[in-house]
């Protein structure tokens, strides 16, 4: 198959898994609302539900239970399933995607900024579908799958770029190091800073006994999850950031750092996240306080990705745009 | 700049209002400058002073376009030019803050020095009176003595690499305790992390201070050249403590150059992959050698790097007057002005008589004619048939008397178009000459040379920035992963059999002390079942 084949086989593959996560998304919802019509949680659920086994609610109606009622929690149980084996699915047609880029681009598929989105949100999916069983990830299911859909639309709608060789500098296995770690710890902190978000309205609504907030783990759990994924994915950012990123600026662009603005922002964000476990550790600052700022450091992370680049044209960082000698600027005093 | 420690400051009994002597003023200040809250706050302050950096245009990052910003904003540049919004990274009140920061960084490492390295003479703990009071606590019964149970307790803990507290207090027969302690890696690696983040300041601010980047753009040719110093360069942002004697001494010349250019697919046309054969020496009486230099790839002569960043063409050009002398010859850069390197670049015959002449236009590397307009189909000039180059002549004052004026632009305002027969622009293939009207003389493409953009630059102490940041990390990775942990056993013999009592402190928070206890009891247990006692 030629390039151009691949190409269009990868753009096939984004459009499906698209609409795959659309539908689990509406499965999903389909799910909330069957959560919004529930009666008061019997007292043995809500146990279960304080303990954090979300996953292991019983979704049989226990004993007792009138008929209509036992009709919506296997109802519940069923669109809870179907939307979390949805997701597995377009989890999986996009990852033939981001290798079907990879193959038509002949490298790996994260050169630009369509292709970041692409492998970026990719990961969150492949990230949440794997540890879906074992850190109990129920009660994220709408909100992930939500923010995956939104983000490869925006990726495919605004950022879209044909397959295209790299400009010279990105021709280096730094590119395959850096940008791994980057949407590694990416995806941490996106998990992270859901889990983050949730804690913060889990707390607005502490007693919830309806509705999906009734699924969410206790505030303890929440915001030791919140940490532990942080805590994972902040040493991957710093190597990222601060031993990759001025390791290749300083091979292609000769100077390791350049107070570029996307340098300036992954700095920024890194020294929030610091804040963040910094304050996490000082106890102080546990729950609330450590949750806005895990929002905030996402915030940056988020802006630094799309945001900035509407402000400043001048990063090197923009690989969209001209290359590296298209900005070449001297000034040559006199003749 | 650390967890716990100063939570007693800051629960300091409040003294009753008077003066404070200079002394106690002074000591004052230095507990709020190191308390963990100023720490944190410096460092979102930090977070928050880099912020407008990015989005102003900065003068040593792009001066171009920091020139253009301020001639639009005039109400603000001055306001700005005063904050200094222009060189944010330099300014004092940014340079405030990260020394502060570092300040608090060191009065807070140092005691904690003192404190952990007596802690890591000190013995653990020994148990506390009432372990079923810890939160997280285990107990069972057993039939085995006191001394069995903690001899298996100790025999455990050890395997599990925790440091047991030796003799233990207590120890009458018929009872007996296990005090032990582990993770005081994650304190060394808490106080490597905050060492290693000075050590990246002291690297950074020295590389910055002593160091300098500088660029320039050297014509491609055994004739052409550059040698390292001050006035050869194009561009050149010293640090503030660096001084012209810092320059090495080395001589290059590019000898040959070559790209690989896309020829199919929506990117034709464009350059893939470029390198440059370069000749140097890296001292007068040194002998010449070698090198491919690449994007990626940089040449490290005596610590001074030269980096390949760009590339382009300047065609050769010979103007000649209205008497027929040569007022201009040779090689003119031009600038890319798209991917396909269509080029703009301007040359000013000075003594051109009997008004200067200066020409503006564009280089297209290869030209095709669609529907009467030239156009660019990519960078790669082939043998240069097609090649073309572009130009408006203009006569009168070059305005050279009034100051330095960048070479890639001309400045019209005292000059008179010379309009070329049936258009504005004089277009001229390889070998081609354009005789310009009234006498005023004629214009020449002879060829095309080749250029490439280097920059150079030295930073001193970049690898002791690296390992700082690479120690940072792993001092990071032992303070998040470490998890400091104590375990006390105490057994005691009653009348029914022996009492074991497990306890578990995790000092880290992560909340697995339950399961710790939990486990212990059952491996304290199950041994037990299969010995038959």
């Amino acid at each position: 198959m030629s390039t151009h084949t691949w190409a269009l086989l990868s753009n096939r593959a984004v459009a499906t898994a698209a609409v795959i996560y659309f539908l689990a998304l509406l499965s999903h919802l389909v799910e909330w609302a069957s959560l919004l019509g529930q009666r008061s949680v019997s007292a043995d659920e809500r146990a279960l539900v304080n303990a954090g086994d979300v996953a292991d609610v019983p979704l049989e109606a226990p004993a007792g239970v009138p008929a209509a009622e036992e009709a919506r929690i296997e109802r519940t149980a069923l669109f809870s399933r179907l939307g979390y084996l949805l997701t597995c699915l377009a989890a999986i047609v996009h990852l033939g995607a981001v290798v079907c880029r990879g193959i038509a681009a002949g490298r790996v598929p994260w050169g630009n900024m369509y292709e970041f989105t692409l492998a970026g949100t990719c990961i969150v999916a492949l990230a949440y579908v794997l540890l879906y069983a074992r850190l109990k990830l129920a009660w994220m299911a709408p909100i992930v799958v939500a923010f995956v859909l939104v983000v490869l639309m925006v990726g495919v709608l605004v950022l879209y770029t044909p397959v295209e060789s790299l400009s010279e500098a990105l021709h280096s296995y730094w590119l395959v190091i850096h940008v791994i770690s980057a949407a590694l710890a990416t995806g941490a902190f996106t998990l992270g800073g859901i889990a983050s978000g949730i804690y913060l309205a889990k707390r607005r609504w502490p007693d919830a006994e309806r509705g999906w907030m009734s699924r969410v783990p206790s505030l303890a759990t929440l915001d030791r999850v919140a940490y532990r994924i942080h805590a994972f994915g902040f040493p991957l950012w710093t190597f990222a950031v601060l031993i990759t990123g001025p390791i290749w600026a300083h091979q292609a662009w000769g100077s390791y750092w350049n107070w570029d603005p996307k340098e300036v922002w992954a700095f920024i964000t890194w020294v929030v996240y610091a804040g963040y476990l910094h304050a996490r550790a000082t106890a102080g600052w546990k729950g609330r306080n450590a949750a806005i700022l895990a929002l905030v450091g996402l915030a940056t992370l988020w802006f630094n990705f799309i945001g900035i680049n509407y402000f400043s044209t001048t990063s090197e960082h923009s690989y969209a745009g001209l290359p590296a000698h298209g900005a070449v600027v001297v000034q040559r005093a006199g003749v | 700049m650390t967890p716990r420690t100063d939570l007693m400051e800051e629960e300091q009994p409040v003294a009753p209002i008077r003066e404070l002597s200079a002394r106690e003023f002074a000591r004052w200040t230095w507990r709020q400058l190191t308390s963990m809250r100023t720490a944190l706050v410096l460092l979102l302050l930090l977070a928050l002073a880099a912020v407008p950096g990015s989005l102003i245009p900065q003068e040593n990052l792009d001066s171009v376009k920091t020139t253009n910003w301020q001639a639009a904003h005039t109400t603000l540049t001055p306001i700005y030019r005063r904050l200094g919004m222009f060189d944010v990274y330099g300014t004092p009140w940014f340079a405030a803050i990260y020394i502060l920061l570092m300040v608090s960084l060191v009065g807070c490492i140092v005691p904690r020095l003192g404190v952990y390295w007596r802690a890591m003479r000190a013995q653990p703990p020994a148990a506390p009176r009432n372990l079923s009071r810890l939160p997280d606590s285990a107990t069972y019964t057993t039939s085995e003595s006191a001394a069995e149970v903690t001899a298996r307790a100790e025999a455990l803990l050890r395997k599990g690499r925790y440091r047991l507290r030796r003799a233990p207090a207590g120890a009458a027969t018929g009872s007996g305790e296990v005090a032990a302690e582990r993770g005081y890696l994650r304190e060394a690696g808490n106080l490597l992390f905050h060492l290693s983040v000075i050590v990246v300041l002291v690297g950074f601010a020295v590389g910055s201070l002593f160091g300098y980047k500088g660029g320039v753009i050297v014509l491609v040719g055994d004739k052409y050249g550059f040698s390292n110093e001050l006035t050869q360069y194009d561009d050149f942002s010293p640090g503030s403590l660096f001084r012209p004697s810092m320059l090495n001494w080395f001589d290059l010349h590019i000898h040959d150059f070559h790209v690989d250019w896309v020829d199919s697919g929506p990117q034709q046309g464009m350059a893939q992959g470029f390198k440059s054969q370069i000749r140097y020496e890296d001292s007068p009486t040194g002998t010449m050698k070698s090198y491919n230099l690449e994007v990626n790839h940089p040449l490290d002569i005596g610590g001074t790097e030269v980096f390949l960043i760009g590339h382009g063409y300047a065609p050769e050009v010979t103007v000649r007057d209205g008497k027929g002398n040569i007022a201009f010859s040779g090689p003119e850069v031009f600038l890319p002005e798209n991917q396909s390197f269509l080029s703009f670049g301007v040359v000013k015959a000075q003594g051109a008589k009997p008004s200067q002449l200066g020409l503006e236009g564009l280089f297209y590397p290869s030209e095709i004619t669609l529907n009467g307009q030239p156009v660019n189909v990519t960078g790669d000039i082939g043998d240069g048939t097609n090649a073309m180059l572009s130009l408006q002549v203009w006569k009168g004052d070059l305005g050279l008397d009034n100051g330095p004026q960048s070479v890639y632009s001309l400045d019209t305002s005292k000059m008179t178009m010379v309009a070329a027969p049936g258009g504005k622009a004089w277009n001229l293939r390889v070998g081609q000459t354009a005789t310009l009207p009234n006498g005023l003389g004629s214009v020449t493409f002879d060829g095309i040379t080749r250029w490439n953009k280097l920059q150079i630059s030295q930073t001193p102490f970049k690898h002791v920035a690296l390992s700082g940041v690479v120690l940072a990390l792993i001092g990071l990775l032992g303070s998040l992963f470490v998890r400091p942990r104590r375990v006390w056993v105490r057994a005691r013999e009653t009348a029914d059999g022996t009492l074991v009592e497990v306890a578990v402190l995790d000092r880290s928070g992560a909340d697995e002390d339950a399961a710790v206890a939990t486990d212990l009891v059952a491996r304290l247990q199950g041994r037990a079942e299969e010995e038959p006692s």
